[in-house]
């Protein structure tokens, strides 16, 4: 964890989002949400189930569309570009905003397959560079000493800990800018839990990460910014160390002390 | 702010080691205090007691200490609770330094006693004990602030640290008055010198205390501050 982040220069906001509004179909759930979300740094979304993080997160790469009575106003912006109102194909957003879900998701096909699938999709590679890829993601994602030996077989013989570095490794590959983390751990023991968080430290040098999770002690391990959310509201967002430290706001500080409720 | 974890046991763990917290600083009060009073009535029985005293006062150090240990593993504390258990780790500390000063100044008088000085010699034992009535004083509201989580009181005992080290450079100058007066004091003025010094310390540590109770309440780390500087931050 960067604990001089607070007192280091200004950091690049890779996503900005401004007067997010969001409704399943009548219900409010998210209530014009303001953030910027720093460049290469590891932001976590804490609060109780319901607050909306989860939601919040699947704006990011307009996860939500999949359902007609979902919708989102304002805008999110990655680099500039607004992303809510993009015309450019939500497949290409969703190469350059990638996701990891709560439960491991291989794919029904062989390891080397599960990570190639998605790359096939986006860029024509020989043979050799796609070996050469799929190499590099499973390094990257601290799998490739596990799985070199049984690159065809299937995806789902692993365990869940090395399921869900297949998934993120598969999320790697196509190299995109943010990496979604939603709950990445909650199914894992804890040490795998430890292997993804490590995993999540050195991703931080070439994405931008956003997690969230239940385990505030995770956030308060892994996570350079926090940002603490209750009732589809964002309630406070700043350096992870003075969250944990010295919140600003009394709800905040009522959460992640345990005297919520 | 709600008081209440949704862990109850929690809230007594809490609860309690404050408690165990101001047990052990009343103990160490009435050390400071008897040791005075030792001082000034020659008591050597009441001196011995208090250097007794000490092995108690490091005890429960050690026991607050391994506590917090356990807390902070089994807990792992955030914001204030967090702030609690780091100052409380560093008001044990004081403390029981309190205990260290207060036994020496028992030892002093027990040397002073076997040394035959007694009441024939005229010293300035009631300056000193005036100095102590500062400093014990100051140790009680700071003790008091702790309990009270009062940032008020613990700005007041900041402030009033001046006053004790007024009263500590005022003792040492009649001190040297009383030497330069008759030579046979010198020996005993000098351990009333040393006396005078651990209670100007037992001042020191009350205001660390208040330091750590505006720490646990602001957040804010005041040490090495003018008090003036305090005010301002605390505002």
């Amino acid at each position: 964890m960067d604990a001089k982040v607070s007192n280091a220069a200004p950091v690049r906001s890779k996503l900005s989002v401004r007067n997010l509004n969001f409704y399943y179909g009548k219900f409010h759930a998210l209530k014009n949400v303001n953030m910027e979300l720093p460049e290469k740094k590891v932001t976590a979304f804490i609060g109780p189930s319901g607050c909306g993080k989860s939601t919040l997160l699947r704006t990011f790469n307009r996860m939500f569309e999949l359902y007609p009575e979902q919708r989102a106003e304002g805008e999110i912006l990655l680099d500039g570009q607004n992303i809510l109102k993009s015309k450019e194909d939500v497949s290409l957003i969703r190469a350059k905003v990638g996701m990891v879900f709560q439960k491991p998701t291989p794919f029904p096909m062989s390891i080397y397959d599960n990570i190639a699938f998605g790359v096939k999709l986006f860029e024509n590679l020989s043979r050799a560079e796609m070996d050469e890829r799929v190499e590099w993601a499973l390094k990257k994602a601290a799998l490739w000493n596990e799985v070199k030996d049984k690159l065809n077989q299937s995806g789902s013989g692993l365990s869940g800990g090395q399921q869900q570095r297949l998934c993120i490794a598969r999320g790697i590959a196509i190299k995109p800018e943010v990496l979604l983390l939603d709950e990445p751990c909650s199914a894992l023991d804890p040490i795998s839990t430890g292997k993804i968080e490590e995993l999540i430290h050195e991703l931080k040098d070439d994405y931008t990460v956003l997690i969230v999770t239940h385990n505030m002690q995770q956030a308060a391990r892994c996570s350079d910014y926090t940002a603490y959310m209750y009732l589809g509201e964002l309630i406070e967002f700043g350096p992870t160390t003075d969250l944990f430290m010295k919140p600003k706001k009394t709800e905040t500080e009522d959460y992640i002390t345990g005297r919520f409720g | 702010m709600t008081d209440k974890h949704m862990s109850s046991q929690f809230d007594a763990e809490l609860s309690g080691i404050s408690t165990r917290v101001l047990e052990m600083g009343g103990l160490v009060e009435s050390q400071v205090a008897q040791a005075i009073y030792a001082l000034t009535h020659f008591g050597g029985d009441v001196a011995t007691q208090v250097i007794e005293a000490e092995l108690r006062v490091n005890q429960m150090e050690m026991d607050i200490d391994a506590d917090l240990s356990s807390i902070i593993a089994r807990r792992q504390p955030t914001a204030r609770d967090l702030r609690l258990l780091i100052a409380i780790s560093k008001t044990i500390g004081n403390l029981e330094r309190v205990g260290d000063e207060a036994a020496r100044i028992a030892r002093t008088v027990q040397r002073l006693i076997n040394s035959g000085v007694s009441t024939r010699l005229r010293l300035p034992v009631s300056d000193v004990s005036f100095e102590a009535s500062l400093a014990t004083a100051s140790l009680r509201k700071a003790l008091d602030a702790f309990a009270r989580l009062d940032v008020g009181v613990a700005l007041e005992v900041i402030k009033h640290d001046n006053a004790i080290d007024a009263e500590f450079d005022g003792l040492m100058r009649k001190l040297i008055t009383y030497m330069m007066e008759d030579p046979r004091t010198i020996s005993a003025s000098i351990d009333l010198v040393f006396v005078a010094k651990a209670i100007e310390r037992v001042g020191d540590h009350a205001k660390n205390l208040a330091e750590q109770v505006i720490y646990i309440v602001k957040g804010t780390d005041v040490r090495h501050n003018t008090p003036e500087r305090v005010e301002d931050i605390i505002k």
